[in-house]
């Protein structure tokens, strides 16, 4: 039994608003492979009086929080909002999965989910020259733990650091005082983790006097951007940062990359704040390219099933994974490579080409990396 | 040569609308209702949908205007009986009911109703059937003309020939108006146009008897509920049942509407809104209530209508998809059974009043009318427009046109702009008597 | 000669309105001891024709000469009491409102605070009250022309009601031809007619009547006056005309929802992907085809660009269901091999024959199925539509080869011109604004300017001839009479103060102020002027006032106010 009362918790999440229409149901990916359905969960909470059971809601484990369902509510409606709070109550009781656990607990003692150690942080930028932030140097590169420890992330951190020095960008890194920002522990309903590493990074931000920032991630970028206090501090994506150098000529490419790519749009970039475009006028930009879209593009990509804490849960039906649904839709187009600007995507992405053994046909790469190729 | 007058029958919004733009362009109109007061279905409601304006307050300024209007003849408690001739020049004979009290003298002080024997035992048709008022009455408190009315089946004078040894209403009247010597009164019009704005009937749940309606005290129909919930009403307004203060209110849509089985197929195409309504003032007045709409669609069409239908819904107002099947007993309360199709599970959802939203229905007098006029009938009843899309207002009878619900069912902005539009044809048929009489020639505009 | 007032204050229930919040016995108490007031009365419904007869009694035995009333706003009796006064033989202009209901005892809890905040307003209308002059109201002629602003069905019906009843007509419309969007659509809902059949009865009657002059290709560049004297300059191919007209209809229509605003959707990149519009041309034109063949999987979606907040469209277009209906009855008569889909949320079918129309969809073998799809994606020479069923509780893919949308209405993009035009008010959907949605569905806040059709909101051929018919009925009131009475509440200006400086003219949207070319101060016109106060305020010296909201009679209030704040 995990109860919770229904009635304040419909009242608080607006779900009342609903008309049972069903388009967030039928948007959602995870609907393609699991029962989770938003709209019943809304139902159910709705009809149960005040007196809802958790129990056995497994599936409610499976939503990656990639917001179509209140990106197309014609209500206004946010399931996810109400799926990542019904987590909580999950959180509360202490019922979650150890791998969710670990990550937790890594993140609070290190800063990161990974288990890495907090000295390491910096360890990807070893050789490159990269200064510490500090008060005055304009924009805060904020790497993100994927990118700081994970093997393959750090290529990319590596190639985004070179394509901004080769621009000539004053920016600074945070080392190992790079805390987690939080996004990933937020979906998973740690609410009480999430306020801790608000207050200190904001702590952060200002005893720096961060005036202008930007991610590797779209996870830490939204995050960043949104469920943050606003302070006056702007957040922006790398890919951003990158399009805004390209426009004013002081990004330029001096060698080629003569391929067909083809660009999968991460959910927290596309779905969540609407940045389709600027992605895009970068690959346009590097000589040679050509870009190709898929069918599943923008506003309905397919999300590759990383994001709201799933890098560390399987989910309810592990045997269909959407990433290799996505990396088939992306050999259909004829692409040499499949872009992406997330860390997150990369990893699954990657891993599905793998599972596909397509490894001979597309190559999952990141915009910097593809950026850093063609300077 | 055309007559330039028109006849207007019935007194609600409809009529009314009709009558004052009819008498504002300059022509003559002859306004007859059949009950003591102007006003109709609309005065019988407390608020209005989307706005939640008083209805009251937005109808009697045009009562008033009506009533006082100085090219509005107003015939109130009288009906037409007879009718004759042709476009342009009708015939009509309108009898005058003895309401046994002299309009010129009466005050509308009440003080007759205080003193009627049977004060407090005759039930309120107006409050549709709830609450208690004397044999002498108005209808409601704004009632136009202000003046009261004996009922000839509750007095007992009247009905048993003797009322003590003195009336106690002649007795109290400090005006002297009460008159038993009235009789029928029989008034010949000539007119040119006549406008038929008879409105509706509400279905009688007692047809779908799965409900209980008239069994269980728990359950009322949506006019009931209207009364309840009414300043004007027999509660003032407060929303209770024997005095208790319901807690889980249940209304169920489509009662006498969408319904083959009982020979009525049509929607209604209010009630969804005015449940909507009425769920909304039951949550405004019943603190804590929990509150259920049982539907098939939600028919919230108008403007500002599914704004209001979203307003409805964020109060905590759930809505559920489902026709229930029946209601039964449960010790204290009653218990409502449907499908909720969304969950695709039975449900039982207990209830201590349960509102039926029923449809809307002709009048019983509607045959009567048709055949006096020569209008013909729809499958439901309502009277027949003579183009479904270009002439609503029209009855194919020429001369006679149509307003309001004894056309169809349809909400206050429809019944306005459709009296408005009758107006327009009858205007247009009665201003050619200003030509035949006064020769005006065409103005024109010089052209390009 | 000093006058004395001798003032009439009445306090009204209003039923349990004002009587469940504010204590009404204290109030006219309490008003009964204000300088001026010969008598003070409570009553349950002041507007009622006991309570009128109250004033009139009064006025007559009491010999009042101001009434002030404490109940509604203004905006609901004003008029009923100022006629009231008026037949009591006093100038209606010597009655002031009290507003305890909207802006006291509906806007506060009940109780000690409310009460004494009545009192405070019905001291400031006393105050006020015992300033009031009388002013004279008069009569202006009415030009027995209309000006009908749109050719379609609305326009069109208008136009033909006025002129029946005789009087010129100058119809105006942007287009080459009359007939508006209807006349691109093929059957009627329920009854499957030919739309073009209805459309040419109208046209054709419109063409043929003599008092109806039709410019089309033109458009109304300025429109000026006052109801009874409008002057339209309107741009036609062979130049600018100067139409008079007594009163305007608006009849504009609307335009349908832009169905790429719905990109998951794919409209504009899938070409199985069309509009109800796109539908009804394509079956109008006798053949439904898509990508060269016969489509056999056809698949409606209801509420594209209504009920989506998403998209800044919160309201029902009204008519998108029945349209779908008709469509998929149309699709089964043309291509009895399609199997024929309809996704919805709710089938709003209320209207007369719309229900029955509904259940002969159904049985005609069109599958509804309660769900709004979140998207569409290509699959091969196909595409699908993903969406929750939600009464099997299954999300669902549908393939098609062709996909209708039901977009909704939207208010044309040149609304906000046209609003500025004629000075109109919005609703929040965008479309004009009625004076009062339920009771004066046609009139605008503008008197003599009406509404008609879409322009006001969707609606379905019927409701449009309906409301078309009902704007001519509200058109021909002034023009049958022949004489408006104007607004007596107007500017005036004292010429000792004014120095002609003309920023009132600035600000004046009625063009009612002029420089007087002798005298060098500023007149001002008593028919065009409508007594805003805008110019009153602009004037840098003083020299404008308002009649009936004076300085003296403003400041009177004020100082009630604040006396009995202070007390």
């Amino acid at each position: 039994m995990l109860q919770i009362e229904s009635r304040p918790f419909a009242l608080e999440h607006g779900l009342f608003a609903c008309i049972q229409c069903g388009k967030c149901t039928g948007g959602c990916p995870m609907a393609l492979k699991t029962k989770l359905s938003p709209r019943t969960v809304i139902y159910r909470l709705l009809v149960a009086g005040n007196g809802f059971d958790l129990e056995g809601r497994e599936e409610l484990w499976d939503c990656t929080t990639c917001s179509t369902c209140y990106s197309r509510c014609p209500k206004q409606v946010n399931p996810m909002e109400m799926i990542i709070a019904l987590r909580g109550a999950f959180v509360e009781k202490g019922r979650v999965h150890p791998n969710v656990k670990a990550a937790f607990e890594s993140t609070f003692r290190h800063g990161n989910p990974l288990t890495m150690p907090r000295e390491e942080r910096r360890a990807w930028a070893k050789d490159l020259s990269v200064k510490p932030f500090e008060t005055g140097v304009e924009y805060l590169y904020y790497v993100g733990c994927t990118p700081a420890y994970d093997p393959r992330g750090q290529q990319v951190a590596r190639a985004l650091v070179r394509v901004l020095q080769a621009a000539e960008v004053n920016f600074g890194i945070l080392g190992e005082h790079e805390n987690c920002c939080a996004s990933e522990v937020r979906r998973l309903g740690e609410v009480g983790l999430f306020e801790m590493l608000v207050e200190e990074n904001t702590g952060l931000f200002h005893e720096l006097n961060v005036g202008q920032m930007f991610t590797t991630s779209p996870h830490c970028f939204n995050v960043f951007k949104n469920d943050y206090p606003k302070s006056g501090m702007q957040v922006q994506h790398y890919t951003q940062v990158l399009a805004g150098l390209v426009e004013r000529g002081a990004l330029k490419f001096t060698g080629k990359l003569e391929k067909t790519v083809t660009y999968h749009d991460p959910c927290y970039l596309g779905k969540h704040n609407g940045i389709f475009d600027e992605p895009r006028a970068v690959l346009k930009s590097i000589p040679g390219l050509k870009l190709i879209e898929m069918d599943r593009s923008r506003e309905k990509s397919l999300c590759c099933e990383g994001g709201g804490g799933r890098m560390w849960l399987e989910g309810t039906n592990p045997n269909v994974r959407l990433a290799q649904l996505r990396v088939q839709e992306a050999l259909a187009t004829g692409a040499e490579i499949l872009a992406t600007a997330c860390p997150f995507c990369l990893l699954t992405l990657d891993e599905a080409v793998k599972h596909v053994q397509a490894e001979e046909k597309i190559r999952v790469m990141d915009i910097a990396e593809l950026a850093a190729a063609a300077l | 040569m055309t007559r330039p007058a028109a006849l207007v029958i019935g007194g609600g919004i409809a009529g009314i609308q009709a009558a004052l733009d009819i008498a504002d362009a300059g022509f003559k109109v002859y306004l007859v209702e059949r009950s003591p007061s102007l006003g109709g279905r609309m005065s019988q409601l407390d608020k209005t949908f989307p706005t939640l304006d008083c209805s009251a307050c937005i109808l009697t300024p045009k009562m008033v205007d009506a009533g006082r209007h100085p090219d509005i003849e107003l015939f109130t408690y009288a009906e037409v009986t007879g009718v004759s001739g042709e476009a342009g020049r009708f015939q009509a004979q309108i009898k005058k009911k003895p309401r046994y009290v002299d309009v010129e003298k009466c005050r509308g002080c009440g003080l007759c109703a205080e003193a009627c024997r049977l004060s407090g035992r005759i039930a309120s048709d107006f409050n549709a059937g709830m609450g208690k008022r004397a044999a002498i009455y108005v209808p409601f408190p704004q009632a136009v003309p202000l003046v009261y009315t004996v009922d000839p089946e509750a007095c007992v004078y009247l009905t048993r020939g003797v009322c003590g040894k003195t009336f106690k209403c002649q007795e109290a009247c400090p005006s002297d108006a009460i008159d038993f010597t009235q009789k029928d009164e029989m008034v010949e019009v000539e007119v040119g146009a006549i406008v038929v704005a008879t409105g509706f009937d509400v279905f009688d749940a007692r047809r779908k008897p799965k409900f209980g309606y008239g069994v269980y005290p728990e359950v009322i129909t949506t006019l009931e509920f209207e009364r309840l919930a009414s300043a004007s009403g027999p509660t003032l307004g407060k929303i209770a049942l024997n005095g208790r203060r319901p807690q889980k209110v249940v209304f169920i849509q489509c009662v006498g509407s969408r319904d083959k089985s009982i020979g009525v197929p049509y929607c209604s195409r209010v009630c969804c809104m005015a449940v909507a309504k009425q769920a909304h003032l039951a949550h405004d007045r019943l603190p804590g209530a929990q509150i259920t709409v049982f539907y098939m669609d939600v028919r919230a069409f108008g403007k500002g209508s599914e704004e209001f239908y979203d307003r409805v819904r964020q109060e905590g107002i759930l809505y559920r998809r489902g026709n229930p099947s029946e209601i039964i007993r449960r010790g204290e309360h009653v218990v409502v059974r449907a499908e909720d199709t969304l969950l695709g599970e039975p449900v039982e959802v207990e209830a201590d009043l349960v509102v039926l939203a029923v449809g809307l229905q002709p009048r019983p007098g509607a045959e009567a009318l048709a055949g006096m006029l020569h209008l013909k009938r729809d499958d439901d009843g309502f009277f027949q427009e003579s183009h479904p899309k270009l002439r609503t207002m029209e009855s194919g009878v020429p001369g006679v046109f149509l307003a309001g619900c004894c056309q169809s069912p349809k909400d206050i902005p429809d019944t306005v702009a459709q009296a408005k539009a009758a107006a327009s044809a009858a205007m247009i048929l009665l201003a050619g008597s200003r030509r035949e009489h006064l020769e005006i020639e065409d103005l024109r505009v010089p052209a390009l | 000669m000093t006058f004395t007032p001798r003032i009439g204050v009445y306090i009204c229930h209003c039923g349990i309105n004002i009587a469940a919040n504010v204590d009404v016995k204290a109030v006219a108490k309490f008003a009964a001891r204000l300088p001026g007031v010969a008598v003070a009365r409570d009553y349950t419904y002041m507007c009622s024709d006991p309570g009128q007869a109250l004033i009139k009694t009064d006025v007559a035995e009491l010999n009042l000469n101001r009434v002030v009333v404490a109940s509604c706003s203004p905006r609901m009796h004003e008029p009923t009491f100022r006629a009231a006064v008026a037949e009591a033989g006093l100038n209606p202009y010597c009655f002031e409102m009290a507003n305890i209901r909207e802006q006291c005892a509906w806007v506060h809890p009940g109780g000690e605070a409310a009460t004494l905040k009545a009192m405070n307003l019905v001291a400031a209308a006393v105050a006020k009250a015992t300033h009031l002059q009388p002013l004279e109201t008069r009569q202006v002629p009415v030009t027995p022309a209309a000006l009908v602003i749109g050719g379609g069905m609305a326009g069109m019906q208008a136009a033909l009601d006025i002129a029946e009843a005789g009087f010129q007509v100058t119809l105006v419309e942007r287009a080459a031809n009359l007939g508006g969007h209807a006349a691109h659509w093929h059957r009627t809902f329920p009854t499957l007619e030919s739309v073009a059949a209805l459309v040419k009865q109208l046209v054709d009657r419109v063409r043929a009547h003599s008092r109806i002059q039709v410019l089309t290709e033109a458009e109304v560049l300025e429109v000026s006056g006052y109801v009874g004297n409008f002057h339209a300059r309107v741009r036609h191919p062979a130049g600018v005309a100067d139409i008079p007209a007594g009163a305007v209809v608006v009849a504009t229509g609307f335009e349908p929802f832009d169905a790429r605003r719905k990109p998951e959707f794919g409209y504009g990149a899938y070409p199985e992907v069309i509009t109800t519009p796109d539908f009804e041309r394509l079956v109008a034109s006798g053949s439904v085809r898509v990508n060269g063949h016969a489509p056999k999987q056809v698949v409606f979606i209801q509420c594209v660009g209504s009920r989506d907040q998403s998209l800044g469209q919160p309201y029902c277009s009204r008519i998108c269901c029945m349209v779908t209906a008709k469509q998929a009855h149309l699709v089964r008569e043309h291509l009895p091999d399609a199997q024929v889909t309809v996704f919805y949320m709710d089938v709003r079918a209320f209207g007369k024959g719309f229900e029955e129309f509904y259940d002969r969809v159904r049985e005609a073998g069109v599958v509804y199925r309660r769900g709004n799809p979140a998207e569409i994606i290509r699959r091969g020479e196909r595409v699908v539509v993903r969406a929750e069923d939600t009464l099997l509780s299954e999300p669902v893919e549908v393939e098609a080869d062709l996909v209708v949308l039901a977009v909704g209405m939207v208010p044309r993009a040149d609304t906000p011109a046209l609003a500025g035009l004629l000075k109109l008010a919005r609703s929040a959907d965008g479309f004009f604004m009625e004076a009062h949605p339920k009771l004066r569905p046609v009139e605008t806040a503008m008197a003599g300017v009406f509404l008609a059709g879409c322009c006001q909101g969707p609606k379905d051929i019927s409701e449009t001839i309906a409301q078309a018919r009902a704007a001519a009925s509200a058109a021909m009131i002034p023009l049958m009479r022949g004489r408006v009475t104007v607004e007596a509440a107007t500017a005036f200006i004292d010429e000792e103060l004014c120095a002609g400086c003309g920023q009132c003219a600035a600000v004046c949207s009625f063009a009612a102020l002029a420089l007087h070319p002798v005298r060098g101060v500023m007149t001002v016109n008593p028919v065009l002027c409508q007594g805003c106060g805008a110019c009153a305020t602009a004037c840098p010296s003083g020299a404008i006032n308002v009649k009936h909201f004076s300085f003296p009679q403003v400041m009177a209030q004020i100082g009630a106010l604040v006396d009995e704040a202070v007390a």
